[in-house]
């Protein structure tokens, strides 16, 4: 779907709102108060899972290790009959290819990052192309990476354009866009950077590539929610969100879907409009679900690693 | 997708994902079927042979009954509080004071779940904000004013700082753990003893803590712990062998208790009633002052003496703001105080819940637009939802008088020097909000605000290092930190 930029006003980024560091702090924390149990403890666990995109980006990869990986999207835990898939597989787009046969019709998207991830260090020429080879593969969706050196030297021109460019290059694909807030540098700049992804054309906005050790967290999720949820006031048009890295536990991702309730509600509860870039997160709800449904906790040894 | 009118647009907060009931255990708590008055060191029959009961506000189930002191208790408590002074406590050392305020804090902490559990039940505020601010801020001031007791000579730079005698102290029934706790460590650590009367609704963990005490062996009459109403609250004031008073509570009852020590040689604090402004500037980060703004009215239901209950939005993002202020109370959960999940719980009283619904009468009739979140309110009980007035003026009643309720009054500005002249003009001068990106103009605005307390980009953040108190009608004196001393010494 494209944008119908033509009649959005684009605001002045460089007066983009700002974030007031103690307050948005407290403010997620106080979602972390909130007690979730039974019945919509384990319904969060469901709709949790149901939000992965079950990620592989290593330079090790190999099309035996996306097979397996693609067969677990299907089938997170055969011994409780009834659980949902996966969101999407997200992959390299050398493994595009092989991610989207080993899928077939299950319903699970394929996501494929590009525009030279992880750094986005590279020219505009070989990220159109890196995007477009990943699309030609099959991908649905496309995680590219900001500019992040050109934006912190307050170049928002050029990230705005070079977004728009590669949602051009989506085609039909949605487009994530990836902010690294890990190198941004305050909670001020991951708003300004949200905003000029969503006017720029992005479908989805995302924290971070997992490759730096500063990930997602409450409170730049927080900033981001804010973000869509002003742009959708402003415009009419949803955005979604991916928080990535670093939630690897069932708890945490409740504390996200709090979050995301209480801040923009019922129409992003669900995986068109949320997702959650995480690996080991799922093994970790299928625990928590199992222990539900049984009264006791599993060893490890029970739920499949691939 | 086409862009669609910004005033269609809304958001659904009551999701198909909810959350399930999430009930704290009641059975920590051990509330006896009745108490009786706490005098000397032991639990002994009420004079006036009457007991009164105190009920749960969140479903108007009778908790205990508790004694009803008369004039002739209050003055049984007065003697033994004299005796304790004179022959005790303000001969001990200051080092073995402190002990025993460090001993109370202690205990109180350990039994913390206890005392969050039945402030709730007889207070009716939410289970989250008993466990996480109301019992460790109180056991945090028996801490804090513990290690002053034996440092009082630092206190004030080339005075001595002696005890006056007997104080007698009257608290309100919106935190009633924590003005116990404001009120007692500091006289204690200072050689100050005690009588202390909780308000009539909330008596119970007043009366807890006397359990305590009496089991951390305070020396006998060094704290009494009398129940009763009004009238109980009238003789302690009157009584002659008081030589401080120190209330919290109504601005009416402090000019009432003023003119009653008129020409006596009583010393006295007050800290009284308050109508805070909170000022959201253009150029302060909205999502995060809505969100001070919520926690500043409906933190304990608005029964909050700084409460934030006058809002100033200066006009150029006024409708965002109240777009923000009425997305935020959907989220908001009106329920069972018990509840971990619940945000605002019960109204402490059918009396309380009356005043209110007055005031939100009295709106409307002035013309004033009301906006109440969409919740549904427990069947028993008593409950209001958050409540947002639009279209007020300086000259409405509801502007002006005092609700102690969820309810929040909403006016725009233009300039700083409008919105300072109007939050300045009030008789009361407890507490205020400034919020801004801008350094320079919170010391602009804060320096030039009467208002005790002032807080910038934040609201409502309390510890027992910070003096608190008002301006104005809001009362004086200072309770908390060094300042927080000064009340219960004579210097020499």
């Amino acid at each position: 779907m494209i944008a119908e930029t033509s009649t959005i006003k684009i605001p002045n980024f460089s007066l983009s709102p700002r974030v007031d560091q103690v307050g948005i702090e407290e403010r997620a924390a106080r979602v972390t108060k909130r007690s979730i149990k039974k019945e919509s403890k384990l319904n969060g666990l469901l709709l949790a899972l149901n939000m992965i995109d079950l990620t592989t980006l290593e330079g090790k990869d190999t099309d035996g290790k996306v097979k397996q990986l693609c067969y677990k999207a299907q089938h997170l835990h055969d011994a409780y009959p009834g659980l949902p898939t996966v969101a999407a597989v997200c992959v390299y787009p050398s493994m595009v290819k092989t991610a989207k046969q080993a899928l077939g019709n299950s319903g699970i998207k394929v996501a494929s990052v590009a525009t030279a991830f992880p750094s986005g260090q590279s020219t505009r020429d070989v990220k159109i192309r890196d995007t477009k080879y990943a699309v030609a593969n099959g991908a649905d969706e496309v995680d590219m990476v900001i500019s992040r050196g050109k934006f912190l030297m307050g170049e928002y021109n050029f990230v705005f354009d070079e977004i728009a460019a590669v949602k051009e290059a989506c085609g039909s694909a949605r487009l994530k866009v990836i902010l690294e807030t890990g190198e941004l540098g305050s909670y001020d700049k991951v708003r300004r950077a949200s905003d000029i992804a969503m006017y720029a054309g992005a479908d989805f906005i995302k924290t971070s590539t997992g490759k730096i050790s500063s990930a997602a967290t409450l409170p730049v999720t927080l900033v981001m929610l804010e973000a869509i949820r002003d742009f959708y006031y402003e415009t009419g048009k949803m955005i979604a969100m991916k928080p990535a890295g670093g939630i690897s536990k069932s708890k945490l991702a409740l504390h996200y879907l709090v979050m995301l309730k209480e801040v923009l509600g019922e129409a992003w509860m669900n995986n068109e409009w949320f997702r959650f870039g995480a690996s080991s997160l799922a093994n970790d709800l299928l625990m928590q679900i199992v222990k539900e449904k049984t009264g006791v906790y599993q060893s490890k040894d029970y739920f499949s690693i691939d | 997708m086409a862009k669609a009118k910004n005033n269609t647009l809304k958001l659904k907060f009551d999701t198909s994902w909810n959350f399930a009931p999430a009930p704290e255990s009641k059975s920590i708590a051990s509330i006896k079927d009745k108490y009786d008055l706490f005098i000397n060191g032991a639990f002994v029959k009420p004079s006036s042979k009457k007991h009164f009961k105190t009920i749960n506000p969140a479903n108007e189930e009778v908790l205990s009954e508790v004694a009803d002191a008369n004039a002739a208790d209050v003055d049984k408590a007065v003697k033994a509080a004299r005796t304790a002074y004179d022959k005790v406590w303000k001969k001990m050392s200051g080092k073995e004071r402190g002990k025993y305020i460090y001993r109370i804090a202690r205990m109180l902490q350990e039994r913390a779940r206890e005392f969050a559990v039945i402030e709730t039940l007889d207070a009716g505020k939410p289970i989250r904000e008993s466990r996480d601010f109301d019992v460790p801020t109180a056991a945090n001031h028996f801490f804090y004013y513990a290690g002053w007791a034996d440092k009082l000579e630092y206190a004030f730079p080339n005075r001595q700082a002696q005890p006056i005698g007997v104080a007698g102290q009257i608290i309100p029934w919106n935190f009633p753990l924590l003005m116990a706790a404001w009120k007692i460590a500091p006289a204690l650590a200072t050689g100050n003893t005690v009588v202390l009367k909780p308000a009539e609704t909330t008596p119970l963990t007043a009366l807890k803590l006397a359990e305590i005490i009496q089991e951390a062996d305070l020396p006998p009459g060094v704290v009494n712990i009398i129940t009763g109403a009004g009238a109980t609250g009238a003789a302690l004031v009157n009584h002659p062998g008081v030589d401080k008073i120190a209330f919290t509570g109504s601005t009416d009852v402090g000019k009432i208790i003023q003119r009653a020590i008129a020409g006596t040689n009583k010393k006295a604090t007050l800290e009284l009633g308050g109508k805070a402004a909170n000022i959201i500037f253009e150029d302060a980060p909205l999502d995060q002052a809505v969100e001070g703004v919520i926690n500043g009215i409906f933190f304990n239901q608005g029964h909050v003496c700084c409460a934030g209950s006058r809002l100033y939005v200066q006009e150029s993002v006024y409708k965002t703001v109240v777009r923000k202020l009425k997305d935020r109370i959907e989220t908001l959960i009106v329920g069972d105080p018990l509840d971990k999940n619940t945000d605002i719980g019960a109204i402490n009283s059918k009396q309380q819940l009356e005043t209110i619904h007055k005031y939100i009468k009295i709106g409307q009739q002035e013309g004033a637009e009301m906006h109440q979140s969409s919740c549904a309110l427990p069947g028993k009980g008593f409950y209001c939802r958050p409540t947002l007035f639009t279209n007020v003026a300086q000259s409405s009643r509801i502007a002006q008088e005092e609700i102690f309720g969820p309810v929040l009054t909403i006016q725009t500005f233009r300039t700083e020097d409008e919105v300072l002249e109007k939050a300045n003009n009030t008789p009361y001068g407890l507490s205020a909000g400034v919020w801004t990106d801008k350094g320079s103009k919170i010391f602009n605005m804060t320096t030039k605000m009467r208002a005790g307390v002032v807080w910038a980009n934040t609201f409502n953040k309390f510890d027992p290092t910070s003096p608190f108190g008002g301006y104005k009608e809001s009362g004086y004196g200072r309770e908390g930190g060094l300042h927080g001393l000064s009340a219960y010494v004579n210097l020499i």
